[in-house]
């Protein structure tokens, strides 16, 4: 079918066959994006800056906007739109905005510069991008995400970010894993401190302007929905206890990721849901929630004690060789000591074209697999499979820098990977230089979020979503360095663009703190702490969350069943009726109480945690980081199916007691065509 | 491992504090410190008694969230974060006296946790270059020596944590504020700003009632991130020529 703009479809809408999930949701009507420009795909975004309207700037000083979260998406967001002149306040549960977790991200931020002159565009970001989401990101986010990304690196230039640069005082670049050009911008291995301090410092010059008014220590804990539209948040304040409510024109969620659920995660300990969860439950529909991303260079887990992962940058796989013993019996063998015919290159083996640089999702399975064949390395950790079954698993293989130390010296490997190195010295007590890294997959970002239009607004009018938060541009999985161009993007350049479309029919009828909707959201989050504090049982919230993280790694991990998700759910309801019968949270409200916050989050967790695995129970066909063993093809390689899921999958909150509602948004590519993924 | 922890316990900002002594056991040489702590909280939220608050976030030594003197120093014996401290450094047997940070510009909000926002008020007062989002220049028509990139780079790893204000005697946050001086100005962009940044930033310092600075040099002996010290000497030498310039 060909279009008056001269592209053509590439795929039907999809007609699901399996239905997994039956009997676990209701069936929706479709879902489209209301707002999706249409047209060649290269001037689609400009056209729509140009058409969405303007508020001017007398009136921009009479339009309050809400951030929750500031991170790399929130505080770029405060930054600009403070500096446009509207009020801003914007909210954080850590003590400043310099703490947000973009900080800790490592390896990079991804930019079709072309300065390489190694043949990247505009295009090739977005071709590569939705084919590392594996076909199930929309293209038009996607198209924008890649064409603003050559202007995050020159404002971030601008801020004073310092990159890495050669000799001659221009900027470097390395490549990421699944691309074959040289387009990641970055800061040694701290790439995400950089630039989010860039960001904090941007709104911090307006918070000085007083453009924007900054809370600290403030969790959100409900939306506030006037006529349906978003007018306001409830909070808490850490440190009082003091529930508050804050009232504007239009509010905006930049919380970040949820992939905490699995209790052992790279994210941070605050990283929660609740803000999303929140506006979940008043009606804005959470979109893939299944879509997980594994990381698979982080630090292996030693023992029940631990409570995070901690990420080792894909950079590494620039240099480093991931290998285990061919012989199960080298397992705890001195890795110095295997001889180079004894080891196998596995990712090199089996995927010569990009080798050690394969997308995420394929490397972690590999590792997976090397380990469930028994060639696993490290300390032996107990597991318990889908049949209750224990077994010693060994969960490492190695990343070797050898080679690349008799190529580079140490000292040229010093000067790349410093701090990473330092950083595994001190968890693991080896010394890398010497031996090889032990790495393994872990839980790091999630691909699923609030559902949101073209202008980043959620199925709540009024109410929009930035960064990790939303789930427009990444599809099933996400290809290194791009997460901080998602945020970035959104923040810097996309919202402050479409949000003037929202804004430009204000300003709203004012309300006040005595408004009914505002009266009520305001009950309900007191009526809620108070229920937590004296349910008066014997587990810690703690004690919640760690067993939601087994039952959804296990199960909602890397590698799912039909079975096993029916399991998953099944513990999950139990689980949640436990918390609400056994809770214990001691100290009292109107302090700092640490319990308290982590209560809250839990509970939230455990049922997104629900609706993740009902999510991935519908989904039968293997994309990105999720796999379905039921889906895969005769050599084990993850088998999508665009005939039936080429869609997103946005639930819509069924009730206390309801079943969620699944409303299909097809995925209908025009300027790309859908293929089997392969990097072999 | 088995040890006994002097932990401070304050109710809220306006309650009396104390050393309190409690004993854990079952302690791996594997955990970090964090997680010895909330071993502690699991075992002090069954026997009733309220969890030891205390400030942590990224748990990968990088957002700057936790504190904590560690027998008198901050961040423990081991020049790192509290998160990437492990239990490794210390000894089955051992008495660990666990403090918050102390200097009076961080006042006590409960237990161990102390509020920073000070360091927030800095950056507002001129820790920043002001460029407006969507008109910066081609990130490459303003090349930067790579010499005085890296420069930057090493400086601006600082993550706020407030070790160096804890370690300094006189609880002043030279290093801090020096740390972002240099950061700035080794690069091109930060040039336009630069003597006003300063003068701007001391006086914030002085206002938030941070101590000056008299070169003892702890602040660079405990900073997690490895500050050099000499980013004081930029700090006074840019001040300097502020002055000069009547600024």
């Amino acid at each position: 079918m060909a279009f008056l703009d001269g592209t053509t479809q590439t795929n039907q809408p999809p007609v699901q066959k399996s239905d997994d999930a039956a009997g676990y949701y209701t069936l929706g009507a479709p879902l489209v994006d209301p707002v999706a420009p249409t047209g060649p795909i290269a001037d689609r975004w400009k056209n729509r800056k140009f058409e969405n309207r303007l508020v001017n700037p007398a009136n921009r000083r009479k339009l309050d906007i809400i951030i929750v979260g500031t991170g790399l998406a929130g505080g770029a967001a405060a930054a600009t739109l403070g500096e446009a002149g509207y009020n801003v306040s914007t909210f954080c549960y850590q003590d400043s905005p310099r703490r947000a977790h973009s900080i800790a991200a490592q390896g990079g931020i991804n930019a079709a510069k072309n300065y390489k002159e190694d043949g990247d565009s505009t295009h090739r970001l977005f071709y590569d991008t939705v084919k590392g989401g594996d076909y199930r990101a929309r293209e038009n986010n996607v198209y924008r995400l890649a064409e603003e990304s050559a202007n995050i690196i020159d404002q971030c230039v601008a801020q004073g970010v310092p990159f890495a640069r050669e000799y001659g005082g221009l900027l470097d670049n390395r490549s990421f894993g699944g691309v074959q050009v040289s387009r990641t911008f970055y800061a040694r291995g701290q790439t995400g401190q950089q630039l989010l301090i860039g960001a904090y410092q941007a709104m911090e010059r307006q918070v000085a302007a007083g453009t924007v008014k900054q809370y600290t220590r403030h969790e959100m804990l409900e939306v506030i929905l006037v006529d349906g539209k978003a007018r306001g948040i409830v909070t808490r304040d850490m440190v009082t206890g003091a529930i508050d409510t804050h009232l504007a024109d239009v509010v905006v969620l930049a919380t970040g990721g949820y992939g905490n659920v699995f209790y052992l995660s790279t994210n941070a300990m605050g990283s929660n849901v609740t803000a999303a969860w929140r506006a979940h439950r008043k009606g804005a529909y959470m979109a893939n929630p299944c879509y997980t991303q594994i990381h698979p260079t982080c630090i292996p887990v030693t023992g029940d004690h631990q409570s995070k992962l901690t990420l080792m940058s894909e950079s590494l796989r620039n240099d480093g060789r991931i290998w285990v013993p061919k012989d199960p019996k080298d397992a705890d063998k001195d890795p110095r000591d295997i001889p180079e015919e004894a080891r196998d290159y596995f990712l090199e083996r089996i995927y010569p074209a990009f080798g050690n640089l394969v997308p995420r999702d394929i490397a972690s399975r590999a590792a997976k697999y090397q380990c469930d064949d028994g060639k696993g390395v490290g300390p032996l950790v107990k597991e318990v499979d889908e049949h209750g079954v224990e077994r010693m698993v060994r969960r490492g293989v190695y990343l070797d820098f050898t080679e690349a130390i008799s190529r580079l010296g140490e000292d040229g490997v010093r000067e790349k990977y410093d701090n990473l190195f330092d950083m595994y010295a001190r968890i693991t007590g080896e010394n890398p230089y010497e031996t090889p890294m032990r790495i393994y997959p872990a839980v790091h970002y999630v691909m699923g979020g609030l559902w949101v239009d073209y202008h980043l607004q959620s199925s709540i009018e009024g109410l929009f979503v930035a960064g990790e938060a939303n789930f427009s541009d990444h599809g099933a999985n996400r290809l290194g360095a791009s997460a901080l161009m998602q945020g970035l993007a959104d923040g810097y350049f996309v919202l402050p663009n479409t949000i003037r479309e929202y804004l430009a029919d204000g300003p709203f009828d004012k309300i006040d703190e005595s408004h009914p909707s505002v009266v009520a959201a305001r009950t309900e989050v007191e009526e809620r702490i108070n229920r937590f504090m004296t349910i008066g049982g014997t587990r810690s919230a703690d004690s919640f969350h760690k067993e939601l993280g087994r039952i959804m790694w296990e199960y909602c991990g890397m590698e799912r069943t039909e079975t096993g998700l029916k399991k998953a759910i099944g513990l999950i309801r139990d689980l949640k009726k436990a918390f609400w019968s056994d809770l214990k949270v001691l100290g009292t409200a109107d302090t700092l109480n640490q319990s308290l916050e982590k209560a809250g989050r839990v509970i939230d967790f455990i049922e997104l945690g629900e609706l993740m695995c009902i999510d991935a129970l519908n989904r039968r066909e293997s994309c990105g980081g999720h796999f379905r063993a039921e889906s895969q093809t005769e050599d084990g390689e993850a088998m999508r199916h665009d005939d039936e899921f080429a869609y997103v999958a946005a639930w819509e909150f069924g009730g206390e007691d309801g079943l969620p509602v699944l409303h299909k948004e097809d995925l209908i590519y025009t300027a790309i065509e859908m293929k089997q993924r392969s990097y072999k | 491992m088995n040890l006994t922890l002097k932990i401070w316990r304050q109710k809220d900002a306006t309650s009396a504090g104390a050393l309190k002594t409690y004993t854990v056991d079952g302690i791996s040489p594997d955990m970090s410190f964090l997680e010895m702590l909330d071993e502690l909280n699991e075992q002090l939220n069954e026997k009733g008694e309220e969890p030891v608050a205390f400030d942590n976030d990224c748990r990968e030594g990088i957002c700057g969230m936790c504190s904590l003197m560690i027998n008198g120093q901050p961040h423990g014996p081991e020049v790192t974060t509290t998160c990437q401290l492990h239990m490794r450094s210390f000894k089955s047997g051992d008495t660990i006296t666990i403090e918050p940070w102390r200097a009076d510009s961080f006042p006590i909000i409960k237990d161990l946790v102390v509020d920073r926002s000070a360091f927030d008020r800095i950056i507002q007062s001129g820790g920043f270059i002001s460029a407006n989002t969507g008109s910066a220049p081609e990130a490459n028509s303003v090349p930067a020596p790579r010499d005085k990139a890296m420069r930057a780079f090493n400086v601006a790893t600082c993550i706020g944590c407030g070790g160096c204000v804890a370690a300094c005697p006189n609880g002043s946050a030279s290093l801090f504020l020096g740390a972002k001086i240099t950061h700035l100005g080794e690069l091109p962009q930060g040039q336009p700003e630069r003597y006003t940044r300063v003068v701007d930033m001391v006086g914030q310092h002085d206002h938030e009632g941070f101590g000056g600075c008299t070169n003892i040099g702890e602040c660079a002996a405990a900073c997690p991130k490895e500050i050099p010290l000499d980013v004081i000497s930029q700090l006074n030498k840019d001040l300097r020529t502020a002055m000069q310039m009547g600024l």
